[in-house]
């Protein structure tokens, strides 16, 4: 079962410049180990030490806030859209 | 001194009356400097630290300054015209200036918008009637720079861009105000300059002034320590496309600051400070302890660039108070 990730540009160093990628998992919390297996470091920068999604950075399921959702736990079908977006945006 | 104490010292005991002004834009800049009286008490006690409240601006930011001064050369240069609309892209602040610079000169503004800027930031653009066009956040500034300039491309005539990021003005106006503020201010006695980078505006402008009249001001720069950051308003120096009148080889220093550690310290300039402000001045005041530790004596100025009113819906104050709870909250500074 596969989902489309959307990637900010912060972590494109990661997708080796890809700004969309593919990724599976039953749930998002799946989906960011499934991510971290094909994009070695990225989970740091998504997840704090404790394993949650850092306060700074938002995920979203079909432009839904995964924190008003079931949060990492979200359950996930099939051509499900996620991004990852960065909660602010720097420069002023 | 204990947060219970009252500090009699520090009640206001004069008042002073404004003087009538004609327009809004005329109450730009002279804003304040505090002294911050106790994050600062692990200091030697000749280590000081300002902070120069650049929310006072009518616009709310310190951007008022860089945003009149760039139109005012485009009104006397002849780049902007009546009949022409002011179009630049901001994350927010320079948008809110320009918004309101716009109305009282009467100029139509136009601005591009990265769609993850606080919904504060939008609604008051909003409220100013600035035309908005958002950019995809997933490309951040950068991709609202790049879509600005598409915009212009296609119609050039119709448009006078600041172009914040680029315009000489922009450090210009901290040359003539915020550096000379911050050395009257201190009477003179400013050793350090501590200041994000956004555009590099305040940074570049402010530490020219100040080392023209003394050279030994160390002039130090803030930027957040990852690409992927919940600074709103700093930039990441490395990963960005880096603004034409930022030139980091005239600063003294540069200090990497993590995400969490600003937010932290909004928390504590809250709490203990009772000054509420956004995460730009919490990584700002990090690094001006930062620099004050490494001190035995100095004069540490650092400027918070707005207040906290525009950042209450973002995540910085999302479940603040379980993080303020004691042992929840991990300061590394």
């Amino acid at each position: 079962m596969a989902v489309r990730v959307r990637v900010p540009t912060p972590l494109r160093k990661f997708t080796q410049g890809s700004d969309e990628v593919s990724a599976q998992g039953p749930n998002v919390r799946a989906l960011v180990e499934d991510l971290e297996k094909n994009y070695p470091g990225i989970k740091d920068r998504i997840c704090d030490e404790t394993g949650k999604i850092r306060r700074f950075v938002n995920v979203y399921v079909n432009g839904d806030d995964i924190r008003f959702l079931q949060n990492l736990e979200t359950t996930l079908k099939e051509g499900d859209n996620i991004s990852i977006v960065p909660a602010i945006a720097g420069g002023r | 001194m204990s947060l219970s104490t009252p500090n009699l010292r520090l009640v206001p005991s004069t008042s002073t009356e404004s003087s009538k002004v004609e327009s809004i834009l005329d109450l730009i800049g002279n804003t304040p400097l505090l002294e911050l009286q106790n994050i600062p008490l692990g200091l030697p006690p000749r280590v000081r630290i300002f902070a120069k409240l650049e929310g006072f601006n009518p616009g709310g930011s310190v951007k008022d300054r860089p945003a009149l001064k760039m139109v005012q050369e485009g009104i006397r240069t002849g780049k902007l015209q009546p009949g022409k609309t002011i179009l630049d892209s901001t994350s927010g602040n320079t948008g809110i200036a320009l918004a309101m610079i716009g109305r009282v000169l009467g100029y139509p503004v136009e601005l591009v918008i990265p769609a993850n800027v606080s919904v504060e930031r939008k609604a008051i653009i909003h409220a100013y009637g600035a035309k908005v066009t958002y950019s995809d956040p997933l490309e951040g500034s950068d991709g609202a720079i790049q879509l600005c300039r598409k915009i212009l491309a296609e119609a050039p005539e119709n448009y006078f861009k600041p172009d914040q990021y680029f315009n000489p003005m922009n450090a210009q106006a901290h040359y003539e105000t915020t550096g000379p503020e911050i050395y009257r201010q201190t009477r003179q006695a400013v050793t350090h300059l501590v200041a994000g980078i956004g555009t590099g505006g305040t940074i570049m402008g402010t530490g020219r002034y100040l080392k023209e009249m003394n050279p030994g001001i160390k002039i130090i720069a803030v930027e957040p320590d990852d690409p992927l950051h919940g600074l709103e308003g700093l930039k990441h120096m490395a990963s960005s496309i880096v603004p034409g009148i930022y030139h980091e080889e005239q600063l003294d220093g540069k200090i990497p600051l993590a995400t969490d550690d600003a937010y932290a310290m909004v928390y504590r300039l809250s709490q203990e400070e009772g000054v509420l402000v956004g995460q730009s001045s919490g990584a700002a005041m990090v690094a001006a302890l930062k620099v004050g530790r490494t001190l035995k004596e100095g004069t540490v100025v650092t400027l918070f660039p707005d207040f906290g009113d525009k950042y209450l819906t973002t995540n910085l104050w999302v479940g603040w108070r379980d993080r303020m709870a004691v042992g929840n909250l991990k300061f590394s500074i």
